[in-house]
């Protein structure tokens, strides 16, 4: 049976992790590849890697981080943030990523999914959706969160899968480093749209809001706060999860 | 220093499987020469990207009777993901294009009603006779399959809508569904376990 995925994410500006809530007020967290390292070892089952540079410099980071990681990581590794043409992919793909995320620039042109499915795959064309409750549904929240679509999330997850987007990484913007649990209701509403894998991100403080996720219909779950700030280690919520029934690989 | 040759088809994700030898101590050249496919005493054919793009570029590059000759003759070759179904004569992803056939069989879709790709980790069990291949997890990334393990093959099963082919072996040719380049420590171990029957075979 194919098992569910506990991923740690790499929040990179500059080549070092940074960490915020709902985006905003970075700080740092720490040297990527020590930090892969430790993750890798303690049972994580994927790492992702998103690089929130505002710069073109720390974009020639970002690739100096995929290949450091690269060398020490065991493990499938996504890696987002700047990714507009296809080269951008490649370039990544050469450093050592195996997985690309498209946020931003998918919803300004989705094209960019179609290209990206045709040349790597739709089992490398994962996409990154930003999502934010408006009431009565969720819509697509962009630029890291600072522009809000109108665009109904739902709908772009099921347009993006058309075009070849092979998983969603999905986060909540409401819960994005709040700690207050996974947003389940658009986790149940988004495994009801799209067929592909979905990773849960945002708002996880626990092992229990992990159980919550994957029994909404996620696939993997993300954590990156809990993880850096040392509040627990793969391993002590994978054994924490096993207790709760949920069946994980260690 | 030991030399592994890695075939790029493509778009495969070269840096992964060259870090994993690296890891293991191991160099590694990357080619796309046939004469490399023929003669080179470790290969390795990793494979992401659609069935017949890949092996329309196999037969561009001139690899097809290179590699169907080192496999039959069990020369030291690890083949991966897409390189697997590649033995196959044919997959139903790509209806028409023809596989190495070095395998008696057509790679088939996933079950429907299941989730696709498979992008996870699942459990692999290795049957009687594997002598690189153990249980364990391993993670795949796959949307099509080989359904049962060859006639002169050992193999290791996993199961995803159904019980499909996580691996098969035959002296120093192993191929994998999974990738072990992904596949944490276990999968580490199983290129480390490869890397020594194919010195033994050189």
């Amino acid at each position: 049976m194919l098992l569910p995925r506990i991923i740690p994410c790499l929040d990179v500006k500059d080549g070092r992790v940074v960490k915020g809530v709902r985006f905003q007020g970075l700080r740092d967290a720490g040297d990527p590849v020590e930090l892969a390292s430790a993750y890798a070892e303690q049972g994580a089952d994927e790492l992702v890697i998103l690089d929130v540079s505002a710069t073109p410099e720390g974009r020639g980071h970002a690739l100096d981080v995929v290949r450091a990681v690269r060398a020490v990581l065991p493990l499938p590794l996504t890696v987002g943030g700047g990714v507009r043409v296809v080269a951008d992919a490649e370039a990544l793909l050469s450093a050592g990523a195996d997985k690309i995320a498209t946020n931003t620039a998918a919803v300004a042109r989705p094209q960019l999914l179609d290209e990206l499915a045709g040349r790597f795959g739709c089992q490398c064309t994962v996409l990154a959706l930003d999502a934010a409750s408006n009431g009565n549904g969720w819509q697509v929240v962009v630029r890291s969160g600072r522009d809000r679509t109108g665009r109904d999330a739902l709908a772009w997850a099921a347009e993006a899968v058309t075009r070849g987007a092979g998983e969603i990484l999905l986060t909540s913007w409401d819960r994005d480093g709040t700690g207050a649990g996974y947003d389940l209701e658009l986790l149940a509403a988004m495994r009801r749209a799209v067929p592909v894998p979905i990773i849960a991100s945002g708002g996880a403080a626990g092992p229990k809001h992990m159980a919550e996720a994957l029994q909404a219909g996620a696939d993997a779950v993300l954590a990156a706060t809990i993880f850096h700030d040392g509040h627990t280690t793969v391993a002590d919520l994978k054994a924490e999860l096993a207790g709760l029934g949920v069946e994980v690989r260690r | 220093m030991s030399e592994v040759v890695l075939i790029r088809t493509g778009t495969a994700n070269l840096a992964s499987v060259a870090a994993a030898f690296h890891r293991a101590g191991c160099g590694v050249r990357v080619t796309t020469s046939a004469d490399d496919a023929a003669t080179a005493a470790r290969l390795v054919l990793p494979g992401v990207g659609a069935f017949g793009a890949v092996a329309e570029v196999i037969d561009t590059l001139g690899l097809r009777a290179p590699l169907a000759d080192r496999i039959r003759a069990g020369r030291p070759t690890l083949a991966i993901c897409l390189g697997l179904q590649l033995l196959a004569g044919g997959s139903e992803e790509s209806p028409g294009a023809a596989g190495l056939g070095v395998i008696g069989a057509t790679a088939t879709a996933l079950a429907d009603g299941v989730r696709r790709p498979q992008l996870g980790w699942n459990r692999v069990a290795a049957g009687a006779g594997c002598r690189l291949l153990s249980d364990g997890s391993a993670y795949f990334a796959n949307s099509f399959k080989l359904d049962a393990v060859p006639d002169g093959w050992h193999g290791a099963l996993t199961d995803h809508g159904g019980e499909f082919v996580a691996a098969v072996e035959r002296g120093a040719v192993l191929a994998c569904q999974f990738h072990p380049e992904l596949s944490g420590a276990w999968g580490q171990s199983l290129v480390e376990r490869w890397l020594a029957a194919a010195g033994e075979a050189v």
